[in-house]
C-alpha cells in the first residue's frame, strides 16, 4: 500500500509523482502526507467518498491551492508552488468539477483561448494586426476546429458556451484542456450526471486522448467508469490514502470497501 | 480595396443582428459632415460648434480607453481622470515656459506629437505603479483603490504648489505644430500649402482628434480581436479558468490598466494642448464617474456604443444642462408667467431654480434611459445576453418540458 520510493526524477516512466503532499486549511487538514505515481501514458483515477481531499488534491497540483508540505514532481521537475498558469505551460491541463466555462464566450472562443500559453503574438501584433499575427490566429482558429471535431461538437462552434447542453459543456471543457497541449490531462468528475450511453462515449473520448498519447488522470464516483478505463487507482479517504493499486486489488481491498459503505459492512 | 469591402459589410449587414457596420458608417460621414453643417448653419460662425465637438472628441477617448479596462477585462476603475491628469501635466511640464517657475528653472518645448506619446507612456507607467500591487485585489476592493488614486492625483497637483503652481495651473502651453498642411476656402485662405503651421483654429483641432480616434478604434478593434482580447475577455468571465488555461492573469489585467491609462494619458496631453491650461480642477471624482456613466450608458464593451453614449452624455452635461436656465426663464415668459423670473422672498426666480436642479435632471435622464434601455444605447452581443438570461432559462425549461411530454 505504501509507495515504494523510486529511484529520483530520472525515471521518465512516472509522469507525475505525488510525494508526501499535505495541505491544510487552518486547522482542517485536507490531503494528509499523500504520495504515489502516475505512470505516462496510463489511466489513473483517483477515487473516495465526498469531503476525502481529491478536488484539493487537483489544485494543489495545479497550483491553485499549493501544497503546504511535499513535492509535486512533473516530468522530473518540482512544481509544487507554482502558479496555474506556469503548470498550464508545463503541460498540466485540467477541467473543474463544476463546470468552468467562459460562459459568454462562444464555445470556438473557449477552445481558442485554451491555446493562450502556446501562441506568441506580442502586444504589437494584436495592436497591428501584423502578417505574423494573422497567420497565428489562422492556425488557432483551424486547430480549435479540429479539436471541437475531436470532442464532437464542432456543429456547435459560434454558440454561446452557456447555450450547450450540460453533455456537451463537458465535452467542450475537455477540448479547452487539450487546446493548452498538455501532457497530462485532469480531469475532475467528467462523467457526473452523464447517462450511461454518455457514459460509453466518454470512455470511447478518454481512449482517443489515450491514443494521442497525453496521460490522463481521474477523479470520478462511477465505479463502471473507473474500473472499466483506469489502470491504477489510487482511493483517498479524509485526506489519507487508504489504497493504491489496479482496478482487481482496489475492489476486494478491506479499508476501500468500509469507507465507501462504512464499517461492519 | 478596403473602402469598397467596408461598404459592402455596412450594406450586407442587417443592423437589427450586428448595428456596428452601420454606426461605425454613420458616425463617420457624422464625422465628416458637422463642420460644414456647423459652419453652414452659423453662417461661417461656426468655429464654437466644432470646438465644443473636438472637446467631446476628447472624452470619447477616454471613454474607449476606460472600455478596455472596464467592458474588456472587467475591472472596474472609479480613478480614471487621473490618468487623464498626468498626461495633461506631462504636457504642460514638457511644453511650455513653466518650468522656469519651478527648481528646474529652464523652460522646455517639446514636440506636441513626441509630447503626446511621452503622455501616453507616463501615464502607462502610472497604471502600471498603481496596477502591479492593487490587481490582486477583486471587484469592490479594486475599484476602491482607485477611487483613492483619483482622490490624490489631482491633490499632488494641486499641493505641490513648487513645481505645478496649485490651483492657479499652468497656463500658455505651446500649440501643435504641423510640419506641413492645406491652406484653403474652409478656413478662410486662399488654397495653399503652409510649413510649421500651428494648429490653432478648432478646426484643426478638430480634424487631428477625428484622425485621433479613427486610429484609436481601429487599434481597440485589432485588440479586442486578437489573443490578448480573448484573454481579457476569459478573465473577466472565470479568472481561475482562465489561469488553469494558461493566462498569466496578473499580467494580462496589468496590461489592460496599463493600456487603459495610456489612452487616458494621450487625450490628457491633447486636452492640454488645445485648452492651452491645465489646472487640478478639470480632473476630479466628476470627470472619472462621467466617463464610467458614458461607458455604461452607450453600451459597456462595444465601441460604437461607447463613442454614441459619449456623445450623448457630453452633448447633455455640457450642452443641454448649461443650456436649460435661459431656456426656463424664455417659456415662462412665453406662457405668460413672467413673474417668476424674479426673486421673491425664498424663490430664487425660475432661472436659479432650474439651475439647482440640473443635477436632479441630469439624474432623471440617467435614470430613464437605463430603465428604458438597461444594456446600453448599443450593447455588445455579451451584454444584450447576460440581460435576457432569465428569458433564456425560461425557454430551456419550455423545451425540456416539451421534450418529456412529448
Amino acid at each position: 500500500m505504501t509507495v515504494t520510493p523510486a529511484p529520483a526524477p530520472a525515471a521518465t516512466d512516472y509522469i507525475l509523482r505525488i510525494d508526501h503532499v499535505t495541505k491544510r486549511f487552518g486547522g482542517l487538514v485536507a490531503v494528509d502526507d499523500v504520495s504515489f505515481d502516475v505512470k505516462r501514458g496510463e489511466v489513473f483515477a483517483l477515487i473516495g467518498p465526498n469531503g476525502a481531499g481529491k478536488t484539493t488534491l487537483f489544485n494543489s497540483i495545479t497550483g491553485i491551492f499549493p501544497p503546504t508540505d511535499g513535492h509535486v514532481v512533473f516530468e522530473g521537475r518540482d512544481i509544487a508552488g507554482s502558479k496555474p498558469h506556469q503548470a498550464a505551460a508545463l503541460g498540466i491541463a485540467r477541467t473543474f468539477q463544476n463546470i468552468r466555462l467562459f460562459e459568454y464566450m462562444s464555445a470556438l472562443d473557449n477552445v481558442r483561448l485554451g491555446q493562450h500559453c502556446r501562441t506568441h503574438a506580442k502586444l504589437w501584433d494584436s495592436l497591428f494586426k501584423t502578417p505574423y499575427e494573422r497567420h497565428e490566429e489562422r492556425a488557432i482558429t483551424e486547430r480549435a476546429m479540429e479539436l471541437l471535431r475531436f470532442v464532437g461538437i464542432e456543429q456547435r462552434s459560434e454558440e454561446y458556451a452557456r447555450n450547450l447542453a450540460y453533455g456537451q459543456q463537458r465535452r467542450l471543457e475537455i477540448a479547452r484542456a487539450l487546446a493548452t497541449k498538455p501532457h497530462l490531462l485532469l480531469l475532475d468528475e467528467p462523467a457526473a450526471g452523464f447517462t450511461p450511453q454518455e457514459k460509453v462515449e466518454l470512455m470511447r473520448l478518454v481512449d482517443k486522448i489515450l491514443a494521442e498519447g497525453i496521460t490522463v488522470f481521474l477523479i470520478e464516483h462511477d465505479m463502471k467508469v473507473v474500473m472499466g478505463i483506469s489502470r491504477n487507482i489510487a482511493v483517498l479517504d479524509h485526506g489519507e490514502l487508504i489504497a493504491l493499486g489496479p482496478p482487481e486489488t482496489i475492489r476486494r481491498d478491506q479499508r476501500v470497501i468500509e469507507a465507501y459503505l462504512g464499517k461492519g459492512a | 480595396m478596403k473602402i469598397f469591402k467596408a461598404i459592402r459589410t455596412i450594406w450586407e449587414t442587417d443592423p437589427r443582428k450586428d448595428p456596428n457596420p452601420l454606426a461605425y458608417a454613420i458616425l463617420g460621414l457624422g464625422a465628416i459632415l458637422y463642420p460644414i453643417y456647423a459652419q453652414i448653419s452659423t453662417g461661417g460662425q461656426g468655429d464654437f460648434l466644432i470646438s465644443v465637438l473636438a472637446d467631446a472628441g476628447v472624452y470619447i477617448l477616454l471613454a474607449i480607453g476606460l472600455n478596455v479596462v472596464v467592458g474588456f477585462a472587467g475591472l472596474l476603475d472609479l480613478g480614471y481622470a487621473a490618468f487623464f491628469a498626468i498626461g495633461a501635466y506631462t504636457y504642460a511640464f514638457l511644453a511650455s515656459d513653466h518650468l522656469v517657475v519651478t527648481p528646474i528653472g529652464e523652460p522646455v518645448h517639446l514636440p506636441f506629437w513626441i509630447v503626446l506619446f511621452v503622455g501616453l507612456f507616463v501615464a502607462a507607467a502610472f497604471g502600471l505603479i498603481l496596477g502591479a500591487p492593487t490587481l490582486r485585489l477583486r471587484g469592490d476592493y479594486l475599484a476602491i483603490v482607485t477611487l483613492g488614486f483619483g482622490e490624490i492625483v489631482p491633490r499632488v497637483f494641486k499641493n505641490l504648489v513648487v513645481w505645478t503652481s496649485g490651483v492657479n495651473g499652468i497656463s500658455a502651453l505651446d500649440k501643435p505644430v504641423l510640419p506641413v498642411w492645406l491652406n484653403g476656402p474652409w478656413s478662410g485662405d486662399p488654397l495653399e500649402i503652409v510649413q510649421s503651421f500651428k494648429i490653432i483654429s478648432p478646426m484643426a483641432f478638430y480634424v487631428v482628434i477625428v484622425l485621433l480616434l479613427g486610429a484609436c478604434v481601429v487599434l481597440v478593434n485589432n485588440l479586442r480581436q486578437s489573443r490578448v482580447g480573448r484573454a481579457w475577455m476569459a478573465v473577466r468571465e472565470d479568472e481561475v479558468a482562465a489561469a488553469a488555461m494558461g493566462v498569466n492573469t496578473t499580467r494580462i489585467k496589468l496590461l489592460a490598466f496599463a493600456i487603459g491609462a495610456s489612452f487616458s494619458g494621450f487625450a490628457g496631453a491633447f486636452y492640454g494642448a488645445k485648452l492651452s491650461l491645465v489646472s487640478p480642477e478639470n480632473f476630479g471624482f466628476t470627470v472619472s464617474i462621467t466617463i464610467l456613466v458614458m461607458i455604461v450608458l452607450g453600451g459597456m464593451g462595444n465601441i460604437p456604443g461607447v463613442i454614441i453614449g459619449s456623445l450623448l452624455i457630453y452633448a447633455i452635461t455640457f450642452l443641454f444642462l448649461p443650456a436649460l436656465p435661459p431656456l426656463a426663464e424664455e417659456w415662462a415668459t412665453n406662457i405668460g408667467l413672467g413673474g417668476l423670473l424674479a426673486v421673491n422672498g425664498d424663490w430664487p426666480g425660475i432661472g436659479q431654480e432650474v439651475q439647482r436642479l440640473k443635477f436632479l435632471i441630469f439624474g432623471m435622464i440617467l435614470v430613464m434611459t437605463m430603465l428604458l434601455r438597461p444594456q446600453g444605447l448599443i450593447p455588445s452581443r455579451v451584454r444584450q445576453q447576460e440581460l435576457t438570461k432569465g428569458v433564456h432559462e425560461d425557454q430551456t425549461l419550455e423545451d425540456v418540458t416539451a421534450e418529456t411530454t412529448a
